[in-house]
């Protein structure tokens, strides 16, 4: 795993002058530069992890200033939700934004909070890093995958009616341009992080038409990647695969309702949710990194929450942003801190409070 | 079941020279004429499947099990099933087959899927469990995945809307909901099951999988017995992969039974040595576990490796369906010694056998 990360790097230097087709331009030479980012701590655990975030980024120096919006308690007209205009409006502006986790509020009339963001900032793919973590071990030692998953369209387009009483139809659609789309932000992630494989998940020997047009799409991008190596695999067979011997695959790229099950199930493989980083990519070079569990009401406010997602999430967002090298350190002050041991939280089996967790890793800045 | 074999396999480890205290057998009383052989219609198959199907074949000589197989040769390139096949199982009420491998984005629907459909097997059944003596990650494991094999995504119902845009229905209808449920249950009740789940994403496709979870739960009411829980799919997932052993029984539409049956074989040992099959109103059809489409590949077949314990194991569930479990019983012990004893094992299970290596080695321990 050394070696590969070693490599990873290397080409990871070695790619840094090709320029980033989907992200704007960027002036990232002078580090003075600060790069405003939106912030939006959510519910539950998220102000004492957002926290958690704020101290690691301040201790590394890192050029980012945050700008943080809150969910309100409110319905905003505008976005139909309680997600405000302005908040929208802040990272379509900054392009680059982390959230922390939202407990959507039960009730009517409104979508729900991620439903929003999707839909409004037109967030295309979500990508989940899963390594696993040195230190704390899982019966899983040598998972080191990406999962990409197209986030707008597929099984989960929420068309659905009852035809009869007792029968009811769900549509899956899939189109090019979707689907191009998603393909296109694989092959490029894998170029740019020296990723060599990059493999299509599908069902297209039942769903001929659906999946077929997803793989076809996939297999006109990989011909403009002939340094990539592309397979594709059926779902079942990716399942049991990746339950058997998870270090077989290296980049994924699968429909909505596909790369739903394959990322939980790759995130309990290296330790559950509460450890796995998460971003969503949308149209124009807009990052969300976003921390995938909940907002555990039960721990809120007690400082025993485990921020290391919402760390690790902002680690790649700052890889987004081409801050390679601060977000490499702060990745190995977190990968060391949970490897020694001293301090654990309560999840990973320690006795930790969050703050004595945060400053371990600052120390190891 | 097969747990009654554990306590005479225990023995056999503590006492390897077969010194062994004398136990009760197990009886099973039959009715006069039920020795009489019985007929079953056997489709090898593509790829793999004739290999693992020979393997099945000359157990079941070596055991003198009061089975016959009519074999009719099918292939996936077909477009249809044979009617003369359909009719030889119709006939028969039994069947046992290989992998049917299906060309990938043709116009051509899968024969398994047309095969389930014709006969009305609604049921697909694989049961996910530890063998002693195969290293696992994951230990106790000992899961049924019931899946409702004839609607849902596979229905197969696309169209392109305009050129990029394509749609595909996944039907989802109480009556099936309903039956599915009910077999899910009944399997639980009659097997001594404690616990059935229902997996679904009824967050999401909530008319959908709604209509699945209410079906679900209303057959859950008439079982007061039977423990009855709903997990989302996502979660399901997570969970088989940390800690398998709070599933028992789960009940799941069609393609997430796929990925859950493959998931939990996984975890268990692999697709090549969990039994399986479908079973209808009227009809059943036994073959490997899960992914029964897989037919393997070149190599594997070339060098004649292939796995035969999973259709050994199928073989055996087909067994008690007709009612000989003592064959069946036998069958299990067997296969299970061989497998403990490590010596005969194909390079899926960390060994580098063939296949008849290993159906001779069955063949050996049978007693």
């Amino acid at each position: 795993m050394a070696t590969q990360l070693l490599r990873r790097r290397l080409t990871q230097i070695l790619s840094h002058g090709s320029p980033n087709p989907i992200s704007l331009p960027r002036p990232f030479s002078s580090a003075t530069d600060t790069i405003r980012a939106t912030l939006f701590p959510g519910d539950g655990i998220g102000p004492e992890i957002a926290e958690s975030v704020k101290q690691v980024f301040r201790t590394a120096e890192v050029p980012i200033e945050w700008e943080e919006h809150y969910v309100g308690d409110q319905v905003d007209p505008r976005t139909q939700s309680f997600l405000t205009w302005e908040s929208l409006e802040s990272v379509r502006r900054n392009r680059v934004g982390l959230k922390g986790p939202m407990a959507t509020p039960i009730g009517k009339g409104h979508r729900s909070l991620n439903l929003t963001l999707r839909k409004e900032l037109n967030l295309y793919a979500n990508v989940r890093p899963c390594y696993s973590l040195p230190g704390y071990k899982t019966r899983y030692d040598d998972v080191n995958l990406i999962t990409i998953r197209e986030n707008t369209e597929g099984e989960y387009s929420g068309l659905e009616h009852q035809v009869v009483r007792g029968v009811v139809e769900s549509l899956k659609i899939i189109t090019r341009q979707a689907s191009l789309r998603v393909a296109e932000y694989a092959f490029h992630y894998a170029k740019t992080h020296g990723r060599e494989r990059v493999s299509a998940i599908h069902k297209a020997n039942i769903m001929q038409k659906t999946d077929g047009l997803f793989l076809k799409c996939c297999r006109e991008v990989a011909e403009k990647y002939p340094e990539i190596t592309y397979e594709e695999v059926v779902i079942d067979n990716c399942c049991m695969m990746l339950v058997k011997n998870p270090a077989l695959f290296d980049v994924l790229v699968m429909p909505n309702l596909y790369g739903d099950i394959i990322s939980d199930l790759c995130a309990g493989l290296i330790g559950g949710l509460g450890l796995t980083p998460s971003c969503n990519i949308g149209e124009g070079g807009i990052a969300l990194a976003e921390a995938v569990h909940g907002s555990a009401p039960d721990i809120a406010g007690k400082n025993m929450a485990n921020p290391t997602a919402l760390l690790l999430s902002s680690v790649s967002m700052l890889r987004h942003l081409n801050l390679h090298d601060k977000a490499d350190r702060i990745q190995d002050a977190i990968l060391n801190t949970i490897a020694e041991g001293k301090y654990r939280t309560a999840d990973l089996g320690g006795t930790s409070t969050t703050t004595d967790f945060t400053k371990a890793i600052c120390d190891h800045l | 079941m097969a747990r009654r074999s554990m306590p005479i396999l225990r023995q056999l480890c503590n006492f390897p020279s077969s010194n062994l205290t004398p136990t009760r057998s197990v009886t099973y009383m039959p009715r006069p004429g039920d020795g009489a052989p019985r007929a079953v219609t056997l489709i090898p198959g593509d790829g793999i499947g004739p290999l693992v199907t020979g393997a099945v074949e000359q157990v079941m000589q070596a055991m003198h099990a009061p089975v016959y197989f009519e074999r009719y040769d099918v292939h996936g390139d077909m477009d249809r099933v044979p009617e003369d096949v359909i009719q030889s199982i119709k006939k028969n009420k039994v069947c046992l087959k290989g992998g049917l491998a299906t060309p990938m984005g043709g116009g051509v629907s899968s024969l398994n899927v047309q095969l389930r459909r014709e006969l009305d097997l609604y049921a697909s059944l694989v049961n996910c469990f530890n063998l002693p003596g195969l290293p696992t990650r994951h230990q106790d494991v000992d899961i049924v995945v019931i899946r409702e094999n004839t609607e849902g995504e596979y229905s197969g119902l696309e169209h392109e809307v305009v050129p990029g845009v394509v749609e595909s229905l996944k039907l989802i209808t109480k009556f099936c909901s309903e039956r599915i449920a009910k077999y899910a249950f009944e399997y639980a009740y009659l097997n001594n099951r404690k616990k059935v789940t229902a997996v679904h994403k009824a967050n999401i496709m909530k008319l959908a999988d709604g209509l699945f979870l209410e079906s679900c739960r209303e057959v859950a009411t008439k079982y007061p017995g039977i423990k009855y829980n709903e997990i989302i799919v996502d979660n399901c997932c997570m969970q088989l992969v940390s800690k398998p052993e709070q599933f028992d029984v789960m009940v799941t539409p069609n393609l997430y039974g796929n990925l859950v049956a493959n998931t939990a074989a996984g975890i268990a040992g692999g697709t090549g040595v969990m039994p399986g099959g479908n079973v209808g109103a009227d009809h059943a059809v036994f073959e490997q576990g899960a992914s029964a489409g897989n037919v393997g590949n070149e190599k594997l077949l070339e060098q004649k490796k292939a796995n035969p314990v999973a259709l050994l194991l199928s073989s055996a569930m087909m067994l008690r369906h007709l009612q000989f479990p003592s064959f069946a019983d036998r069958l299990e012990t067997a296969v299970e010694r061989v497998i403990l004893d490590g010596k005969y094992r194909t390079k899926d299970l960390g060994g580098s056998s063939t296949t008849q290596e290993v159906v001779d080695a069955v063949i050996a321990a049978l007693d």
